[in-house]
This record gives structure tokens, sequence and C-alpha cells, in this order.
């Protein structure tokens, strides 16, 4: 396991996997039904004291 | 015995630091062990002056440990105002050399004072009880770990003294915001492990069921925080019993991990942490939820993803490889979207309750920490590109540019935090007067101004005379002229850094009176009685 390698795996696959995790979790946030969901999360601090 | 076991642990680690004293390979370890030592002995002998051999009462498991809080809302304002104190020195420095003394107080050892002063002992310490705060209340539960939190707010504080106290004796790794030795390093990776352990640990032992977004961001924080520290400190020590260690990295190489811990340093520590403040304490002071939810945990993901590889554009033009210089500029523009998306984000929570900012200094004082951070985090991509950074880089610009930063968007979000908090902490109904946070906020507004501004002007300036050719191809200038150039500049900032540090001040006064109890005799702000206020039809309802 070279430099060479390490970073050809991280241009190629790495950096696939980590975009699509992110576009996952940007879709997760905005899927449909969650805007309810959010909107309590959002309220949270102001529950307490 | 109450402190038994912390009394026994401290005297053998007072031991250690006995023993290193006496054998240490050089002057200055053997110097710095004694600080330790003496250090120790005071927390052992205070420990056995509040000792006692009663049973001590069960904790309540569902209050919350509020203890190292209060004492990490009091060392945030006493560091903070050490940090910017002498900051205002070195500034006097620049401007007027013979304040330099040698050896100890020149501004080659003051100047990481100032930095890790005001970045890990101010800000670090706002970070430290903010996050136990925020934690606590958005999981509705008491601290993990019993007394952890008190060895990581104590050990903490021991990594601060050793840190500066190591920089004044001539002790450093040459590493910019990682200057601290090989020991003191070991030292804060133990702390900081304990201090995940109580953070997630309590996010562990929540009772809602949601883990709320303020504390996304602290545990971001810690865990790179975490991951930088120990990878940008991989270095081997001369000798254990020696104050100089070498990096495990050499050249380039070297230098793309000091940059790449350098910037995320100011992403993770000066940033995630902040935000994590702004997204619980903008709510709070202005009673109304977070604009969008949904956007906060974009505004995470992005940050997150992207930040970590902006580090490279601190080696612009050098022999770091120009494919890796691109990829941190390209990053560094990218970082513009989630930089607005969280500030829209922050100030649109306000939306409804504009009104708040006439009558409330404190909600003034966050809007502009977070007017301050969208500004900073416009100017910080701009300076990422190659063109730009070619003039703007090493000159008094990037200076600017930080202090904007920092000033604006942490120092401010800070001292909102801290004035939420004190009133809470100690149970008293408001604090001592808000007429002195009208008072702090203009003189930190007015003096970041006049430090921005007259940095731009310099920094510009100086890296404009670097340039200069005349038309055979000789540089113009010499070094000295642009130096000499820039004295008026510096005593200018110096001005401004002054009212910045005279605002802390006030706030620290405030904060003492509030703490002792008292309350100052003073008009009401204009429009904060609500019974006096004439209805208002048109006013926007928040849905």
């Amino acid at each position: 396991m070279d430099y060479n390698l390490m970073r050809e795996f991280a241009d190629s696959w790495g950096l696939l996997a980590m975009a699509l995790f992110f576009v996952g979790c940007v879709a997760f946030a905005l899927r449909p039904g969650g805007r309810r969901q959010a909107d309590e999360a959002a309220r949270i601090p102001l529950k307490d004291d | 015995m109450r402190f038994g076991t912390e009394i026994v642990a401290l005297g053998l680690f007072a031991f250690v630091a006995l023993v290193a004293a006496g054998f240490g390979v050089d002057e200055p370890f053997r110097q710095h062990m004694w600080v330790l030592l003496i250090v120790l002995l005071g927390f052992i002998a205070i420990l056995l002056r509040n000792t006692s051999f009663a049973a001590t009462a069960p904790v309540d498991p569902s209050a919350y440990m509020d203890g190292p809080i209060r004492y990490g809302a009091i060392a945030t304002m006493f560091w903070g105002v050490v940090g910017m104190l002498v900051g205002v020195v070195i500034a006097l420095q620049l401007a007027y050399p013979d304040l330099n003394v040698e050896p100890w107080l020149n501004f080659g050892r003051l100047r990481p004072l100032h930095t890790s002063g005001v970045v890990f002992a101010f800000g670090g310490n706002a970070l430290l009880c903010t996050s136990l705060y925020v934690v606590q209340r958005t999981c509705r539960a008491r601290l993990f770990g019993g007394d952890l939190a008190w060895f990581v707010f104590w050990g903490y504080q021991l990594f601060i003294v050793m840190a500066a106290t190591g920089y004044l004796l001539g002790i450093t790794e040459s590493r910019e915001y990682a200057e601290p030795e090989w020991y003191v390093d070991i030292w804060l990776t133990i702390v900081w492990v304990a201090y995940l352990i109580l953070f997630l640990g309590t996010i562990l032992k929540r009772k809602e069921p949601h883990i709320y977004v303020a504390n996304w961001f602290y545990l971001s924080f810690i865990v790179t925080i975490a991951m930088l520290h120990v990878i940008n400190n991989l270095s081997i020590p001369v000798s254990f019993l020696g104050s100089k260690s070498y990096s495990a990295f050499s050249g380039v190489q070297d230098a793309l991990t000091q940059w790449w811990y350098g910037h995320n340093a100011v992403g993770f520590f000066l940033t995630a942490g902040f935000l994590g403040m702004m997204y619980y304490f903008v709510p709070k002071q202005a009673n109304r939820p977070v604009y969008s939810y949904r956007l906060s945990i974009i505004h995470f993901w992005a940050l997150i993803f992207l930040y970590i590889w902006a580090g490279p554009h601190h080696l612009h033009y050098t022999a770091l490889p120009d494919w890796a210089q691109t990829l941190g500029m390209a990053f560094s523009i990218m970082l513009w979207m989630p930089s607005w998306g969280g500030m829209i984000n922050g100030l649109m929570t306000l939306s409804g309750a504009w009104d708040k900012l006439r009558t409330d200094p404190i909600i003034r004082m966050m809007v502009m920490a977070v007017a301050f951070y969208g500004m900073s985090t416009f100017e910080g991509p701009m300076m990422s590109i190659k063109t730009v950074n070619s003039l703007s880089h090493y000159t008094d610009w990037t200076i600017g540019h930080v202090h904007s930063g920092a000033l604006g968007w942490v120092g401010m979000i800070s001292f909102g935090a801290i004035y939420y908090m004190v009133p809470k902490l100690w149970n008293r109904e408001r604090l001592y007067s808000l007429r002195l946070v009208t008072w702090h906020f203009w003189l930190a507004t007015l003096g970041i101004v006049v430090y921005a501004a007259v940095m731009w002007v310099s920094g510009i300036m100086q890296g404009l005379m670097w340039r200069e050719y005349d038309e055979q191809g000789f540089l113009v200038y010499s070094f000295a002229e642009t130096v000499a150039a820039m004295h008026p500049y510096y005593i200018m900032r110096a001005i401004g850094g002054a009212m910045y540090l005279s605002g802390a001040l006030i706030m620290a006064w405030n904060i003492a009176m509030t703490i002792l109890g008292y309350q100052r005799e003073e008009e009401p702000m204009p429009g904060s009685i609500p019974a006096l206020r004439p209805a208002r039809s048109g006013a926007r309802k928040w849905a």
C-alpha cells in the first residue's frame, strides 16, 4: 500500500462514497414528512428552563 | 474522605514533576517542571483545605451539574481579559519595539501567549462551559461520569497554565496554534479524551430522543480537535526529560499537516464549536426556534465535509503540489455556501422579533456576531483565491481577517452566551446592568471596525509595496521601508484592540457584580417595557 494507491482510492471510490453520504444526508433532511419532526426538534431548547 | 483519591494522585503527580525538575536535561524543561510542581502543590493545598471526613450528601441524579459550568464561565472571563491584554501589549510592541522586554516578554514569546490565550484559554473555556450547559439542557440529562467534568475543567486549566508558562520560558514547537511541546500535548490529549467521554456519555444517557443540532456541532468540534491535535503533534522527543521534540513529518508534508491542523482549528474550534453556541443561545435569547432546523442539518454536514479540505490555501505558491493548492482553494470557495446558509439561519431566527434588537443588547451582540461570521466567511474564501492570496498572504490583511472572525464572531457570540448563562447559573433575576452591556457592545463593535479597517489598509499597502518593481526590474522598497510605513497603522490597531479590551473589562465588572448578587439601579432600555408600548397591528406573528 503506497502513496499512489491510496491517492487513487481517495479520488475515486473514497470521493464517491463521501459524496453519496453527503447527498444522502441532505436528502434525508429534506425527505417528505421531515418537516414536522424538524419543527419539533427545533423546539427542544425552548422546552427547558 | 472527600478528595482522598484526588489528593493522593496529585501528590504522586507532583512527585513526578519534582523528579523531572531535578533530572531534566535542559534548563527550560527544569524551570517548566518547577512551575508544574508549584501549580500542583497549589491544587493539593486547596483540596486539603476543603476536605472533610463527613459523609457527603448523595447527588440528585435528575439535577443538572452546573458547578464546573460556573467555574468555566468565570475562567472564560478571566482568560479573555488576560489574552486580550497580551494582544494589546504585543500590538504596542510592534509599534514601539522598545517594549520588548528580553527574554521572557519579547514579541516572539508573547505572540503565542496571545493566540493560545484567546483561542484556547478564552475560546476553549467558553466552548467547554457552554457545551456542558447546552448538552444537559437539550438532552435533559445530568452530565455523565460523576466528577469527570471537574477533571476536564481543572485538567484544561492546567494545560493552559503549562502552555502559557512554556511559551514565556521559550519552549515551543514553532507550529502555529500548536506551540506546546510534546509533554503538554500528551496532557491535553488525556484531558480531551476525558472531555469526549463526558460529552458523549451525556448524549448517550439523554432523555430527549432527538439529538439537538447544537450538540452535533459541539461533538464534531470535540472529535475533530482530538484527531487534529494527535496527528499534528506526532513527534519524537529528544529526551523524555527534555523540552525539545522533532516532528514525525518533514518538509512539505510537515507544512501540510500543520496547515491541515491550523485551518481546521479555525474550522472546528473557532467555527463548528461556536456554531453550536449559536444554535442554542440565539433561539434561547430570542425565545423562538431556529429559523429552519432542516437548513441547520444541511449546514452541519456541508461544513463538516468541506472544511477539512481547505487547509492547503495557507500554502499557496509554496513547495506544496499545485493540485493540492488548487484543491484547497476550491474547497475554500465552496465553503461560502454552508457558511452563508448558517449565517442566514442564525439571523432569520429573529424574523418577527427584530424589535428585540432595539431593546435587548444581548441579542444585538449575538446578531453582530452572526453578521461578522458572515463577513469573515466571505472574506476568507476570497483571500484563498490564489491571485488574491498573492497580494494578501504574509501581510496584515490576514491579521485583520483573523481578528474580524475572532473578535467579531467568536468573541461576540461567547460574550452573548456568557451574558445569557450567568444570571441563570447563579439564580439571579437579571444581569447587574443592561446599560453596561450596551457600552460593551459599542466599544467592542467600534474596536473591531477600527482594527479590521486599519489592517485592510496597512495589509494592502504592505502587499503592494512588496511587489513594486521599477522599470529595470528591481524592487522599489526595502523590507525595512515597508515596516516603517506601517507604524501609524500599528498605533491605530493598538487603539482598536484597546477599545475591545475595555469592553471586555466592563463585561468582567458586570459579570462579577451579577455573580455577587447586585442589581444596578438604572433606567430600563427604551421600549423594553411591554406595558408601555402601543399595540402594533401590523406586527408579524410567528406561526
